[in-house]
């Protein structure tokens, strides 16, 4: 046998994230994880998460305080499992504002009327001249900070990229051959519209959505680190990182700990989220 | 090896070939495309225009009386105020004014290089964000160049290698590019300035305190860039004219570096003008972890203090600077994809 | 097999004047050491620790200054084994030979530096489509020099002066311009010729083309053919792979015809062309339509009998024309704002049960023409109309209720159908749509299960997506629901161009037997003369929009009047006896003479 082969012929890229499949079950198992956090915090926290022990004070992580504890001498570790439903309820309320504003802007910006739709396309273009993390700060600066300025200012920082992305799909499936079939078959353009169109448009929505819950509670943990969000008594992750953010060089681990579990979430989801979409153009390709 | 491999197995014809219906050929290449630059100048200022109008709308929208809001932002304390100090302001900010005149004299200033008076600190706004605007930027686009000389390296060197070596560059792209800044800069500070000592703890101007946070910005946006062009990268490796290079005698990487690697940036070009926008914003994290100044600290004490001149007019200043990077990366899109020119 | 003993390795120089008698026997009459020898070769591709085959036993051997045609449908192998040949068969391959064997080099043992001595310097390559087979970013003159560089030749300012030689060599106009221009701003034929001066640069004694001509327009095919028949005479080898039996006749010294990996059949080409003794060799054969093929099936009869014809009666008959356009004209606005004229005053009358053929070269509005009588595109001028009612000129509300009249098959059917919809719910969709629209679910089911069988397929595919079809089996389902509605009239565009040639052949069968049992009428789009004079009654004859040609198929193809038609007519390939001599009677030995840039179109 003489290998005569050269590296020329590739596997395209989406099959390989498609082809590990103990990716996705990691990737929904830790989301699970966080499922029950949020629902039954007291299940998984192994302490009270508001008991302060000064005693125990910027304690590093250790067998007993799995993630340490905080200038007060609580464990950390239960008050990320504690914070967990706020963090969430932040993220999934977000990614809703976010992309019912997307949903509509999209599709007027692709099948309103000429003039409609030239003026909501700039009117995307217009929001996406702003980075995400700036439209949501001149937001939270008009109705300022809160939980609730969190999810709609990321809400609204988001949503210009969603919009286009439902905009091109709409676009896409419009132009498709499909539908030039259907017309051919003497459809009428409501009946497209409602039985390939929008259906075919709107598929990627829940692989959009998976991605999308995992960026926006980055992007409120963002707004918290700047002192912009849910203030720091509160568990919230991003209210635990503006806390640790004082004690940076004593207790680094009151940072990282919670950033970790932010980016192990918003990795989680993105994960989820690849998958789905890389089932759905298999289907399509 | 047989000497045939000269010149002489093809001889020039003994008359010469009669030439093209057009020698114009060419005329398509050479010349600058105005016209797209135009169309995109047009785009531009409309863009513009849209953000100097949300700026105005995000200033009228705070709730209440503005005349006391700014009063209070002032002394940072919520009092009821004399109509006669509400007067005062009023005719310093123009409030007692029409929403319509308002909104015209907003536009005419920004077209004029005024973007209003703080609120707090009763100083011109440019002059403000002019202080400070220039770390931030050095930031940026040190932060850019630095992502794209990791993102062209790593892929480079990864992509297409067989299923194993390029799937954990794949994973790694995705990884990387969710990563918060935040995050990934306490990592740096903790790990290379507290404890290795090898770049300052607070990084102020210095050029030495330049590159964590800039290391920082770019290595999210290397994945984020890096997954665009990892799969134009593969797939650019399977085209035909690669296969043909390979069938001249090219070698693996000559073929990479000569032929694939300007396709497989094309889509990574195209980002780069929202890069800087996300990239500036991403400053403002930061420069409050390394303590570094610039725009950062003036922005969120503004958002803190609902100082909004301040905020509006960074948020134009970005957009501005948004839009420019746009014009930009087109030109570079047609130096680098001349097929663009003629469409 | 062409076989040949092994002999000891005298250097093969090329020698034009001793091949121009190629033999039927080479093994025992010509003393020539095989420049070639492949024995016994074996190629797989391994995926996830299986090895799948798809080379299997191949041998042949090529001496200098002979072509070897390697002829097979998609999936056959031929492709694969030609890159063997240079060594990139591809990262998970696995090559096994008894013998590869390049003028005494073992090629199973040679180092991966050693294979790039070898490419481009002993052996060249040729791509189809130059559009994307030349990088296309780059001005093709820079990849015909680096073809230069990478072998060490000459100074820079030497291989920029060399570039521009072979650009003229190969019969370019004006090569010193057309070198800094990219490919997308050549014409198809131009390009061409520019792939093949950048696989000649460096005077390879062994060229290998795959599929040189496949994307390019029949007249521009010709030329092409002509410069690789003029390579051949200089004493250049070539191996020359091809789906298309008639490409290959005219250049080929031995075809080898692949199927499956395998070969089925191998001798010289007079042999395998007039008396061939594989079966499927005479089936790839059969099934090229054309002129002699009219009236007569392309493919055996079917053995499934097929269901009664419907007994529904047609709709009644309108007297007249099903289809009529006068004076139809589209214009683009082209690139620049200059605007272009796509369909220039075409008029044409379609009968009822008769076919109506439109051919051009690509650009010629034969498509556009199609769309236009679909009433998908509006024509700026002139109107059709449909079944005698007003058709192009009302409004898309008024003409809904005629559109179940008149179906369209593509040439790309994947993309016609929603990819969430099974073939079943296309099918009942159309159903639906009939003017006496089937009531009832199982009804509705019951007649999709009867459209399938109308076009030969099984309902095992009902529930299956058209994804998951296979080329010949989505055309089918195409044209099931083209039939769904019970049209007049079915507009196929290119509907068989991109299908294997024995696929074709029982699709074209297949529209023939429903045009007999139903009496539908065909407007017919294409670029291939064969099917279209196969296939219809009236031909027109398109060239930039305009109708230059128009009459019987007979007439048009056998005594074509406008010069384009003849030019047309003259350039196809057929697959009349070689002979022995590669040259055309009178035509110009090499490729010197070439009317090259006289019937190139500038870049458009």
């Amino acid at each position: 046998m003489t290998a005569l082969g050269q590296p020329l012929l590739t596997k395209p890229v989406s099959a390989k994230l498609a082809a590990t499949p103990w990716g996705f079950f990691l990737a929904i198992a830790v989301l699970l994880f966080f499922v029950v956090a949020a629902v039954f915090p007291a299940a998984l926290a192994t302490h009270d998460p508001y008991a302060m022990n000064f005693a125990n004070a910027l304690h590093p992580p250790s067998f007993e305080f799995w993630f340490g504890t905080d200038e007060s001498g609580r464990d950390l570790y239960s008050r990320v499992i504690y914070g967990t439903r706020e963090s969430l309820l932040i993220g999934v309320g977000a990614t809703a504002v976010s992309l019912s504003l997307a949903l509509v802007l999209g599709s007027l910006a692709a099948l309103a009327g000429r003039f409609a739709s030239a003026a909501v396309n700039r009117i995307i273009e217009v929001l996406f001249a702003f980075p995400t993390l700036l439209l949501a700060l001149l937001l939270v600066a008009v109705i300022g900070p809160s939980a609730m300025s969190q999810v709609v200012a990321v809400g609204v920082g988001t949503a210009p990229g969603y919009a286009r992305i439902i905009r091109g799909q709409i676009l896409k499936a419009k132009d498709s051959g499909y539908v030039e079939a259907a017309v051919a078959l003497g459809h009428p353009r409501a009946w497209i519209l409602r039985n390939h169109v929008l259906p075919n448009a709107l598929r990627p929505l829940v692989a959009i959505f998976a991605l999308s819950v995992g960026q926006s509670i980055v992007w409120a943990s963002s707004l918290s680190f700047l002192g912009l969000g849910v203030a720091p008594p509160s568990p919230e992750w991003g209210a635990l990182l503006d806390a640790g953010k004082q004690y940076i060089t004593q207790a680094g681990w009151l940072t990282v700990l919670p950033g970790l579990v932010i980016v192990v979430l918003a990795l989680a989801a993105t994960t989820l989220g690849k998958h789905i979409q890389n089932i759905l153009e298999k289907d399509e390709k | 090896m047989t000497p045939t491999s000269s010149s002489d197995t093809l001889t020039p014809p003994a008359a010469p070939a009669p030439s093209g219906p057009a020698g114009g050929g060419a005329r398509a290449s050479r010349r600058f495309p105005w016209r797209l630059i135009a169309g995109k100048l047009v785009g531009a200022v409309v863009v513009l225009w849209g953000a100097a109008t949300a700026a105005f709308l995000a200033q009228t929208a705070l709730p209440g009386d503005r005349a006391t809001i700014i009063l209070n932002i002032r002394a940072g304390q919520a009092i009821e105020r004399t109509p006669a100090e509400l007067a005062a302001i009023n005719q310093e900010y123009g409030l007692q004014n029409p929403l319509l005149v308002q909104y015209l004299e907003y536009l005419r200033g920004i077209v004029t290089g005024d973007l209003g008076t703080s609120y707090q600190q009763h100083r011109p706004v440019a002059a403000i964000i002019g202080e400070q605007m220039w770390p931030t930027i050095v930031l940026t686009l040190t932060a850019i160049a630095l992502a794209w000389v990791i993102m062209v390296v790593w892929v480079t060197l990864t992509a297409g290698r067989g299923t194993k070596v390029s799937s954990v560059g794949a994973v790694l792209d995705t990884a990387v590019a969710g990563l918060p800044h935040y995050w990934l800069g306490i990592i740096l500070l903790l790990v290379f300035a507290l404890t290795l000592g090898w770049f300052p703890v607070i990084s102020g101007t210095s050029p030495n305190g330049l590159f964590l946070p800039a290391l920082t910005l770019a290595i999210p946006l290397a994945g984020f860039m890096g997954q665009a062009t990892r799969a134009e990268f593969e797939r650019s490796l399977d085209q035909p004219f690669v296969i043909t290079a390979r069938m001249r005698g090219m070698g693996d990487w000559g073929v990479r570096l000569k032929h694939v690697l300007r396709h497989s940036v094309l889509p990574a070009v195209t980002l780069s003008g929202w890069a800087l926008g996300a990239t500036i914003s991403g400053a403002v994290i930061v420069e409050s972890i390394f303590t570094r100044s610039g725009i950062g600290s003036v922005l969120v004490t503004a958002v803190n203090t609902q100082d909004l001149p301040v905020v509006t007019g960074i948020v134009i200043l970005i957009a501005a600077l948004y839009v420019v990077a746009n014009i930009l990366v087109d030109i570079a899109y047609v130096i680098i994809d001349p097929r663009l020119k003629k469409s | 097999m062409t076989t040949e003993t092994a002999r000891t390795a005298a250097t093969a120089q090329p020698a034009p004047t001793t091949q121009t008698t190629p033999t039927t026997q080479p093994a025992s009459t010509n003393p020539a050491t095989p420049l070639l020898r492949v024995e016994h070769l074996h190629v797989g591709f391994t995926r996830g620790g299986e090895t799948r085959p798809v080379v299997n036993d191949v041998s042949f051997s090529l001496r200098a200054g002979e072509c070897l045609a390697i002829v097979g449908e998609s999936g056959s192998g031929k492709s694969v084994t030609a890159r063997t040949i240079v060594g990139l068969t591809g990262a998970n391959a696995v090559v096994d030979a008894e013998t590869l064997e390049l003028d005494g080099i073992n090629l199973t043992t040679v180092s991966e530096k050693a294979w790039r001595s070898i490419r481009g310097r002993r052996v060249g390559f040729i791509l189809q489509d130059a559009l994307v087979s030349l990088d296309p970013l780059r001005p093709v003159g820079k990849e015909i020099e680096e073809a230069l560089a990478l072998h060490g030749w000459g100074s820079r300012a030497a291989r920029k002066r060399k570039v521009v030689d072979l650009l003229e060599s190969v019969g370019v106009p004006n090569p010193a311009v057309r070198a800094r221009q990219r490919p997308d701003e050549l014409s198809g034929g131009l390009r061409q010729r520019a792939l093949i001066a950048s696989a000649l640069a460096l005077g390879p004694e062994l060229v290998i083309a795959d599929e040189p001509t496949t994307a390019l327009d029949v007249t521009v095919q010709a030329q092409v053919l002509d410069l690789i028949a003029g390579m051949k005479e200089r004493g250049v080898s070539v191996i020359l792979i091809s789906h298309d039996l008639s490409v290959v006749a005219r250049l080929a010294d031995h075809i080898l015809v692949m199927k499956g990996g395998s070969v089925v059949e191998s001798g010289s080409a007079h042999q395998v062309l007039t008396a061939p003794t594989h079966q499927y060799t005479q089936a790839l054969i059969d099934a090229v339509p054309g002129g002699h093929t009219r009236g007569e099936r392309l493919g055996p009869a079917l053995d499934a009998s097929l269901p009664a014809p419907d007994t529904r009666a047609p709709l009644a008959p309108s007297d007249g024309p099903v289809l009529e356009a006068r004076d139809l004209v589209k214009r683009f606005r082209g690139p620049g704002g200059a605007q272009s004229t796509a369909v220039d005053h075409v008029s044409f009358t379609l009968d009822r049960g008769t076919t109506l053929g439109i051919v051009g070269e690509s650009g010629s509005g034969k498509s556009t023409t199609a769309r236009i009588a679909l009433a998908l595109t509006s024509a700026d001028e002139g109107w059709a109309k449909l079944l005698g009612q007003e058709w192009t000129s009302v409004t898309e509300s008024r003409r809904r209720h005629l559109r179940n009249r008149i179906a369209v098959v593509y040439q790309d059917p994947l993309s016609s159908f929603d990819p969430r919809w099974t073939v079943e719910r296309i099918l009942v969709d159309a159903v639906a749509q009939a003017d006496r629209p089937t009531t009832g679910a199982a009804a509705r089911s019951e007649r999709a299960r009867d459209l399938l069988r109308q076009v030969g397929l099984s309902e095992q595919v009902l529930s299956r997506l058209p994804l998951k079809l296979s080329g010949g089996q989505r055309q089918r389902v195409a044209i099931a629901r083209a039939l769904a509605t019970e049209p007049s009239i079915i507009v196929l565009d290119e509907a068989v161009s991109a299908l294997d040639v024995s696929v074709q052949a029982q699709i074209l069968d297949l529209l023939v037997e429903l045009q007999d049992r139903i009496g539908l009428s065909y407007l017919f789009i294409s670029h291939d003369l064969g099917v279209i004079h196969h296939m219809s009654d009236t031909v027109l004859v398109m060239k930039d929009g305009r109708v230059v040609e128009r009459g019987t198929a007979d007439d048009v193809f056998l005594r074509p009047r406008h010069p384009y038609t003849q030019e047309l007519v003259r350039s196809l390939p057929t697959l009349e006896d070689p002979g022995a001599s590669t040259a055309r009677p009178g035509g110009p030995s090499a490729v010197d003479t070439l009317p090259a840039g006289a019937a190139e179109a500038a870049p458009r």
